[in-house]
């Protein structure tokens, strides 16, 4: 079982996002921040919409934007479940940034509903994903 | 339209393939919680008296597939009769497809909410906007307009030949026992494994689990997710049998077609032959009789 990387699958409702082994994952978890090492104890945590890190033994970084969903790990295998879960790297960080104001201007005037604000949530982690990603912060959530 | 419609269905068949492993991981998680046994949650319930039902009907938005809506729509009256007359439940309609729509429509039905535009290629968050709405009608008490139990009326995907109209139990949850999944993944639904643990699994159930923040709240929590892969794997079921009605009755038609086309040529062409053969013994009739009187 202390195998020294672990096997870790993203999915989202549609299609499987990415797939591979890890040595460090980072998520944040409605409790708070968890980071999981090989050799992790079992256990199934609810996520919050952010940007969860997953980083590959060869030294690389994943970056994975999750809205609600769960992470669960059991035996060196790590899931990462989240109905619109994107990578990283395919967000397109101006989509992202008018779905998140035009979210957050619709709560703030007309609407606030669960939807809405799950949208908004999603939206936020999308562009925070591609922050870190691409290394650039985003004028968007100063706002 | 009959090849479109072929190369559709393997795009169809596809999606629903990428799908697995959600509902493979979901399953799989959900059988982590169940495996602590107190499994009591609101969407679990049975009632033991429902007084009122909602049916989601798939139908499709554009015809030319055969019996495809029909059969569907026929599947929902035999609920309708089964729930308003003989249990005398009230019913609420919800319907996805233009066709199933225009049905309801017609006959003057009052149909709680309708969708329509996806029904070839529905995407998650069509699956999640319905699941959202029925599990708010679930949720919502009975005295202010709630629902008792949701049914799903679907087509189900047998092979390119065949399509099945389906009728589940969406809501309350079934907690199906490990026979019945089995028997239902043999029947070809891959994905009716309901709380059971797939076979490569039998070690780790006995693995405790920790749940944060506990185990109520993710049960809470996946739930939801559950019914939203519930609705979408009965939209793309259905969508995957509406491109294979479509083709089959397009091959049909295009068979009819060809059929009439060869008829059709055959007949002109015996009455081109028929007036040359006329045309020919005139002037030979009128050829023979000048002769004669030469």
């Amino acid at each position: 079982m202390a195998t020294s990387t672990l096997h870790v699958e993203v999915v989202s409702a549609e299609r499987s996002i990415w797939s591979g082994e890890a040595v460090n994952i980072i998520a944040r978890t409605v409790d708070g921040d968890i980071g999981i090492l090989p050799g992790h104890s079992p256990v199934v945590a609810l996520l919050q919409p952010s940007a969860v890190e997953i980083y590959t033994p060869e030294g690389n970084r994943e970056i994975v934007a999750v809205d609600d969903g769960f992470i669960s790990v059991a035996q060196g295998r790590v899931s990462i479940l989240s109905s619109f879960a994107r990578l990283g790297g395919e967000i397109d960080l101006a989509e992202a940034e008018r779905e998140y104001l035009e979210a957050k201007d619709r709560l703030d005037h007309e609407t606030d509903d669960v939807a809405t604000r799950e949208q908004m949530a999603r939206a936020r982690a999308q562009v925070r994903a591609a922050e870190k990603f691409t290394g650039k912060s985003s004028a968007a959530l100063a706002v | 339209m009959e090849l479109i419609a072929a190369s559709r269905i393997r795009k169809a068949q596809q999606v629903a393939e990428a799908a697995d492993p959600y509902t493979r991981e979901l399953t799989r998680a959900l059988a982590a919680v169940a495996s602590r046994g107190d499994m009591d949650h609101p969407l679990l319930t049975e009632l033991e008296h429902p007084r009122r039902s909602a049916v989601l009907l798939v139908t499709s938005d554009r015809g030319l597939a055969g019996g495809y809506s029909t059969n569907v729509l026929r599947a929902g009256e035999s609920v309708r009769h089964y729930l308003t007359v003989k249990h005398h439940r009230e019913m609420d309609t919800y319907i996805t497809g233009k066709k199933g729509a225009a049905f309801y429509e017609f006959r003057d039905r009052e149909v709680t909410q309708a969708w329509e535009g996806f029904s070839e290629a529905p995407g998650y968050k069509h699956a999640e906007e319905i699941s959202r709405v029925l599990l708010d009608a679930f949720l919502t008490p009975t005295e202010e307009g709630g629902v008792d139990e949701i049914f799903l009326v679907f087509t189900r995907f047998v092979s390119r030949v065949k399509q099945v109209p389906q009728i589940i139990r969406l809501l309350p949850l079934e907690v199906v026992s490990e026979e019945e999944a089995a028997e239902r993944a043999e029947s070809g639904a891959r994905m009716t494994e309901l709380h059971h643990a797939p076979a490569d699994q039998e070690n780790r159930v006995e693995t405790p689990f920790d749940f944060e923040p506990d185990p109520e709240a993710v049960l809470d929590h996946l739930l939801p997710l559950y019914i939203g892969n519930r609705v979408y794997y009965a939209l793309m079921q259905a969508a995957a049998s509406e491109l294979a009605s479509r083709q089959a009755a397009m091959k049909s038609a295009t068979d009819n077609a060809s059929d009439i086309i060869r008829d059709l040529t055959r007949e002109a062409n015996q009455a081109r032959q028929a007036s040359i053969t006329q045309e020919i013994t005139e002037i030979v009739g009128g050829a023979a009789a000048l002769s004669e009187s030469a």
